[in-house]
């Protein structure tokens, strides 16, 4: 066996130290995309037909081309137009713009489930169009999307290892200077597999779990 | 396997049967979970008998044709088709084993069914459903099949939809199909889940003369559970009422019909006649 | 601009490469998808453990881990892949894990009555899968394959953190050597792999219109 039992725990703690960039870029990115996904929602239902068309093309755009592309376009070409980014925020900034474009496609299916007659008694009883958002769709439209929104937090996590290629300090990274290093590959990157699999495998069933009650909660839904 | 013992004796033990009989359930039980749906049925098919089930939902009559057509397995208890066990087969030394595929294959050569909701092939035409189980199973040459199935689906009243696909025809159409559909393997018994529950009321009609015609015009038996009352009259050799996943009465249409002894009978056809 | 015309036939072999390796990781993807996808539903717990463990694997981990593990980490076994291959393999097996879900999902999706009928006109497992159940289930799997493929061509971009000379590669070195080259090149980049990508995307939206007309309702 070519495995080095001694070589993998004596690497395990820098490598796992790692998890506090990984989740703070997580996070930071999530949230971003969150927010930045149902601001997309938004424009892309503007009534406003140059506005909503724009932000088709952008949501269209952005999701199908590579995020590593981005992520060099973010950190390395932005700057020759002034505008300059450290490598956590370029990392946090390009995930959350990519993801926020499929957290609003998951926003956009919640809000066309809701049934129309909500928006016409909405109408009736004289809300305004915030009060209407803000009081009876959306309160509709989240929750059965929940479950697709968790799992899109566990891709996000799986993307965070691109971030290496500009030198951000997470764990595929760390595995790959200490590889550099000592000539030896095969147990950083395991233990960086098999970090990923304990984060996300459970969290995977949860999010599973997630789904079928919502799915008895509200029903099969289409997307 | 305590079961497996006991079936074993039963078929030792049980008396030879009369060389008519097609299809025998002896003492046949079926659990589902914590569920009794049938409780001991014993039942005996002749060759060109056509006999109704009825009964209330819930009784087990589709159960009971659902285990002939190798579908459920019954929780114990022997069903044979022409003498010989169906679940069960004999090894070379005369054991007797559970049935593997080969011998289910084999077995169920002999049994057709027409379900309650049709199950057409959605993606081929209404030929092509027809002619795609004597070409790959019974091994007919294409024209062959195509020949079969274009005299079955003339008599069945579709020779114009040929090329039609299921999602272009009527319920009572797509049943018609998946009844010539079934016939034309020509099995010795066919069976009939329900087959007018699921239709319009004005297409029942339609495929219930079919279903007449065939009874009349092949020697194939026929188990029909149905809801209809009129059409099992009419058909049927012997109707058997099933109550509770048990045989409560059985007898010919005039004697169940007009003279029914249990009270459940009586208490069952009072919904469904109108006399 | 002059710029860009510049950058183009540079950037052109690196085009090549890309759609190499997304045709070839493509195939091997199709290929993973239906033996694990139909293994899953196979009789032999065996098999179906095996493969859940394998898709639970790829599906549960990142793609460039698994990149890296099998360009870098292999060969502590003595197995050395080129870049092209190491890409090919990661790109074919973690995105035919994901593809052979949509195979085993659109499978189980077709109505039992389907199965029930065939059995009852005596069709052995392989003439149903053959001929009532793979027939249906593939016209609904289309949409997925579509999609999938095009989170696969978004994949192929790793590759170039392995050195091989893909587009985004060969990007790379273009905006190395000049440095006022870089707003432009990546520019190009990110439109190169859209216009690549654009044919992909019209065909999932005519594919889900296609795959929801000719399947059985339950």
């Amino acid at each position: 066996m070519t495995w080095d039992w001694n070589f993998a725990i004596q690497i395990f703690p820098e490598i796992a130290s790692a998890i506090w960039v990984v989740i703070g870029i997580t996070f930071g990115a999530y949230i971003f995309s969150l927010i930045f996904g149902l601001v997309l929602t938004f424009l892309r239902r503007s009534s406003f037909k140059p506005l909503s068309m724009l932000t088709y093309g952008f949501i269209e755009f952005i999701r199908s081309t590579p995020p590593l592309v981005q992520l060099f376009f973010v950190f390395f070409a932005l700057p020759s137009l002034g505008i300059s980014f450290d490598k956590y925020t370029a990392g946090i900034l390009t995930l959350g713009i990519h993801y926020s474009t499929y957290l609003s496609e998951v926003y956009r299916s919640g809000i066309e489930s809701v049934p129309k007659g909500q928006w016409e008694a909405a109408k009736a009883m004289n809300f305004t169009k915030t009060q209407t958002w803000i009081n009876i769709i959306l309160p509709q439209a989240i929750p059965p999307v929940i479950p697709m929104l968790g799992n899109y937090l566990l891709v996000l996590f799986k993307e965070t290892p691109i971030l290496m290629a500009i030198g951000v300090g997470e764990f595929l990274q760390k595995a790959q200077l200490i590889g550099a290093e000592h000539f030896k590959y095969l147990e950083p990157i395991t233990i960086v597999g098999i970090l990923f699999l304990l984060l996300s495998y459970p969290s995977a069933i949860f999010i599973n779990k997630l789904e079928q009650r919502s799915k008895l909660t509200f029903g099969e839904r289409k997307h | 396997m305590g079961a497996l013992e006991k079936d074993l004796i039963m078929i030792r033990n049980s008396k030879r049967q009369p060389a008519e009989t097609l299809v025998s359930y002896e003492n046949v039980t079926k659990k589902f979970g914590e569920t009794e749906v049938l409780k001991g049925i014993n039942l005996e098919i002749k060759r060109g008998e056509k006999v109704a089930l009825i009964g209330p939902s819930g009784s087990g009559k589709t159960t009971i044709i659902r285990m002939l057509m190798t579908l459920e397995k019954p929780t114990s208890g022997i069903i044979t088709i022409g003498g010989e066990p169906l679940w069960h087969k004999k090894t070379a030394s005369g054991k007797l084993v559970q049935a593997d595929e080969k011998h289910l294959r084999k077995m169920r050569s002999d049994i057709g069914m027409v379900f309650q909701h049709f199950n057409l092939f959605p993606h081929m035409t209404i030929l092509r459903n027809v002619t795609e189980a004597p070409i790959h199973v019974l091994g007919l040459s294409k024209e062959e099949a195509h020949a079969r199935a274009v005299d079955m689906l003339t008599k069945v009243g579709l020779g114009d939809k040929l090329d039609a696909y299921p999602s272009q025809l009527s319920g009572g159409q797509k049943q018609r199909v998946a009844i010539a559909r079934a016939v034309v393997m020509h099995p010795k018994v066919m069976l009939f889940d329900e087959p007018t529950s699921a239709l319009d009321p004005e297409l029942v009609g339609e495929v219930l003369q079919v279903i007449k015609d065939l009874a009349k015009k092949t020697d194939m038996a026929m188990i029909l559970v149905t809801h209809e009352m009129d059409f099992a009259r009419d058909v049927a050799d012997r109707v058997v009422f099933l109550h509770d996943g048990q045989i409560e009465e059985q007898g010919t249409p005039q004697e169940l019909f007009e003279n029914p002894k249990s009270e459940r009978l009586q208490a069952f056809l009072k919904r469904f006649l109108k006399r | 601009m002059y710029v860009y015309a510049e950058i183009i036939p540079k950037i052109a072999p690196g085009l090549i490469v890309t759609i190499e390796i997304l045709l070839a990781a493509s195939f091997l993807a199709l290929i993973v998808a239906f033996i694990a996808g139909l293994g899953r539903i196979s009789k032999f717990t065996i098999i179906r453990k095996l493969i859940a463990i394998y898709v639970e694997l790829f599906r549960g981990t990142s793609l460039l881990v698994q990149l890296f593990w099998i360009f870098f980490a292999l060969p502590a076994f003595g197995l050395q892949l080129s870049p092209f291959f190491a890409g090919v393999v990661a790109l074919g097996l973690n995105y035919g894990a994901y593809a052979s879900e949509v195979v085993r999902s659109t499978i189980l999706a077709i109505p039992h009555g389907q199965t029930e009928a065939a059995i009852a006109l005596n069709m052995t497992r392989w003439q149903r899968m053959r001929l009532v159940i793979l027939p249906q289930a593939l016209r609904m799997m289309l949409p997925g394959f579509g999609n999938i493929s095009i989170e696969l061509l978004k994949g192929t971009s790793l590759v170039s953190l392995i050195t091989l000379t893909d587009l985004t590669y060969k990007g790379l070195m273009i905006q190395n050597t000049n440095i006022s080259y870089t707003f432009p090149v990546f520019i190009v980049l990110l439109i190169l792999y859209f216009i690549i990508a654009l044919p992909l995307i019209i065909a999932v939206r005519k594919l889900e219109k296609y795959a929801s007309k000719g399947v059985a309702q339950a």
